[in-house]
């Protein structure tokens, strides 16, 4: 343990009424890392990516950000979403949920927001800062989407890109946040085998470049090969980490996942 | 057989209207002779009427949905007026008409048409203000006629008490208009859709009973009289000119306004209100204040009805609490819209015809308010996205677009 986390999640709970839909659960991630997080559906994946990006707030535990460089770890504890995206968490979502009436281009624009500022002022009178501000946001944005490989797509409407298209503008949208971690819930549901190919590959490149990231996924195959390390989870709780080596075999794992093919 | 069906379906919706209208059409007591008289050949009329109305809406209804499938296949959604805007030398021809048609008006047009044509512009103004709370930000205002209100009385107050000059009260108006609506803004930041409808209607009725009921501060129901009229250095006008006047003044405060809400529509303010509008969870999510972002909508909405509330004591020179009924509320959402949500072009038009409209059907008299009910249903049915829908995302981007690649 010579490197000091990101991420560091430490005894989280949640209670929805009176279930416990997150069991004190501790993760950690450290930069450059690819860490998946597993488990049987209704586990309570997507609940842990809601409480510590700010959407719930969780019933105990501690959410702690370490920004690289040596700089202090900062409480994400009781910030709202927005804040929690401004200190570097950015997240996509299961069930996607992009601006649908806007173009694929104003989408990941969205995302330049919290790291610009005109306002009111700047956006009546256009003064140099704010028209320069602009184009920087526009320049960025665009660098992006050539990045995931969607730049033909600028002008398109959100809501007219095909399932896997809309599932990269997401990625696309939260990597324009400029976040320390990048979350990505299920990036690869509903996709078919090709389209899962490309996204493997679009996530090997981000990483590749210093992007850490938090992966929530069911596609077995695509965890194994791109994880450094897996955390699987199960009823809330936190069954077994490791790396994908040591989780193929992990007694407990196989039981979960067996246990929910029998239930199913 | 998909014949066969929607004859029996017409029949059906045919007879539905007979029922209906039955009591009205064939019934007729005579009070008088104590005599009940059957009208059956009306119930035919209506059944045969309501039978050829159907088909035609029907055959329009579907011409229309294959002109969508075609122009979606396209990519061809414009409507004239922004192929018109779209092109600038055309966009300076249209513009340049507009404007000498806009100059040459009073002068032409008698003194009745030019104050009609103040308030329509005046609309015009309070549309685009509700425009950026109700068609960009997405958030359901039925109260905005409060702010109005407020500026209108901010006017009347100031001038009634103090002697203060339109030029003066007009920002003042604004201002006060803008900080109510921040006030509104923060007990309603968590509500949207219905919820938010209800307690922005309540928030309406509220400023209007208080100014009913609160004799001393605002002198009741009786209202305040003798509001100065906009001065100009002094000038004491007739009251013709000062109509062509007051005309000459809501021209310039139209365009200030269409200019200002083009640039924050167009801004990195504008997109956090359309994001939110599309996606409050998401939106948040992408590091957007949504606090924030909702009250700057809501207090830069009520700023414009604020300036307006000022144009309107001055113009009439007489307010009370009867002029800020929800009905008032309902027009402007009406003509947001009618117009088009998000759509400055559409919002423009959709004031001109909304306000212009029933005074031009004066010579339908007694039926004018029913024809002016039946356009809005036709226009609801035939285009439910209003007259202009916003499109400007595609193209301007585009530009911008190819502008930094070649940079
Ligand atoms: N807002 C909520 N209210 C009540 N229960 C919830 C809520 N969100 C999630 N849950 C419950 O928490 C559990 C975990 O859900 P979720 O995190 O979506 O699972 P996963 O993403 O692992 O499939 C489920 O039992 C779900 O019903
Ligand atoms: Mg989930």
């Amino acid at each position: 343990m010579t490197k000091q986390p990101i991420l560091d999640v430490r005894g989280l709970t949640m209670d929805f009424g009176g279930i416990r839909a997150l069991n004190s659960l501790d993760l950690d991630v450290t930069s450059g890392e690819i860490v998946a997080l597993i488990g049987p559906n209704g586990a309570g994946k997507t609940t842990f990516f809601n409480c510590i990006t700010g959407i719930y707030t969780p019933t105990e535990g501690n959410i702690w950000l370490t920004p690289p460089g040596g700089k202090k770890k900062i409480s994400l504890n009781g910030l709202k979403p927005n804040q929690v995206t401004e200190k570097g968490l950015a997240r996509t979502f299961q069930n996607i949920r992009l601006f649908s009436k806007m173009t694929v281009l104003e989408n990941v624009m969205i995302g330049r927001h919290c790291r610009t500022k005109a306002f009111i002022f700047g956006a009546i009178f256009r003064t140099k800062a704010t028209l320069q501000e602009e184009q920087d946001i526009l320049q960025s944005s665009y660098a992006i989407l050539e990045k995931v490989g969607m730049a033909d797509f600028a002008d398109e409407f959100a809501d007219n890109l095909p399932y896997g298209a809309q599932r990269r503008l997401e990625i696309a949208r939260a990597l324009a946040t400029e976040p320390l971690l990048l979350l990505l819930d299920e990036p690869a549901a509903g996709m078919n085998p090709q389209e899962t190919q490309s996204l493997e590959h679009l996530i090997k490149q981000i990483s590749m470049e210093g992007q850490a990231i938090l992966l929530i996924e069911h596609d077995m195959k695509l965890v194994m090969s791109l994880s450094d390390r897996i955390f699987v989870m199960d009823y809330g709780k936190k069954i077994a980490q490791g790396t994908p080596l040591e989780i193929r075999e992990n007694p407990a794992v196989i039981k979960a996942y067996l246990g929910e093919e029998v239930d199913a | 057989m998909g014949i066969v069906k929607e004859l029996k379906k017409g029949a059906l919706i045919s007879l539905w209207f007979v029922f209906l209208t039955f009591p009205v059409m064939v019934i007729k007591v005579d009070p008088i002779a104590r005599t009940v008289v059957w009208r059956w050949e009306n119930a035919l009329y209506m059944a045969v009427g309501t039978f050829v109305v159907y088909y035609i809406a029907q055959f329009f209804l579907k011409k229309k949905e294959n002109q969508k499938e075609a122009s979606e296949e396209k990519g061809l959604n414009h409507s004239i007026i922004h192929k018109i805007l779209q092109n600038p030398l055309q966009r300076n021809i249209f513009v340049g008409v507009l404007a000498v048609a806009a100059v040459l008006f009073p002068q032409v047009l008698s003194a009745y048409q030019t104050n009609v044509m103040t308030t329509a512009l005046m609309y015009v103004v309070l549309g685009l203000g509700l425009n950026i709370v109700v068609g960009l930000a997405g958030l359901l205002d039925l109260g905005f006629v409060a702010f109005y209100a407020v500026g209108a009385y901010t006017y009347a107050l100031l001038n009634h008490h103090f002697g203060l000059g339109f030029f003066t009260v007009l920002p003042i108006g604004g201002l006060m208009a803008a900080t109510f609506g921040i006030l509104l803004g923060f007990p309603v930041l968590r509500l949207r859709g219905d919820y938010l409808a209800i307690v922005t209607l309540g928030f309406g009725e509220i400023i209007r009973l208080v100014l009913e009921n609160w004799g001393e501060f605002s002198q009741g129901p009786s209202g305040i009289s003798d509001i100065s009229r906009p001065g100009f250095f002094g000038v004491d006008f007739d009251l013709q000119s000062s109509i062509i006047y007051t005309y000459y003044l809501m021209i310039i405060l139209v365009i200030v306004t269409i200019f200002v809400v083009n640039r924050l529509q167009d801004s990195r303010l504008g997109r956090a209100w359309i994001a939110l509008r599309e996606d409050e969870v998401a939106c948040q999510a992408m590091g957007i204040d949504k606090r924030k972002t909702k009250l700057v909508a809501f207090s830069l909405g009520a700023f414009w009805a604020g300036i307006m509330g000022v144009m309107f004591a001055a113009k009439t020179t007489f307010v009370n609490p009867a002029s800020f009924t929800f009905l008032e509320s309902a027009i402007i959402l009406s003509i947001v819209v009618l117009g088009g949500m998000g759509s400055i072009v559409g919002v423009v038009l959709g004031a001109l015809i909304l306000i212009l409209m029933p005074e031009y059907l004066r010579a339908l008299s007694q039926y004018r308010m029913l024809a002016f009910g039946a356009i809005l249903v036709c226009m609801m049915i035939f285009r439910p996205q209003g007259l202009i829908s916003n499109i400007r995302r595609t193209y301007t981007f585009k530009k911008k677009t190819t502008n930094s690649l070649s940079k």
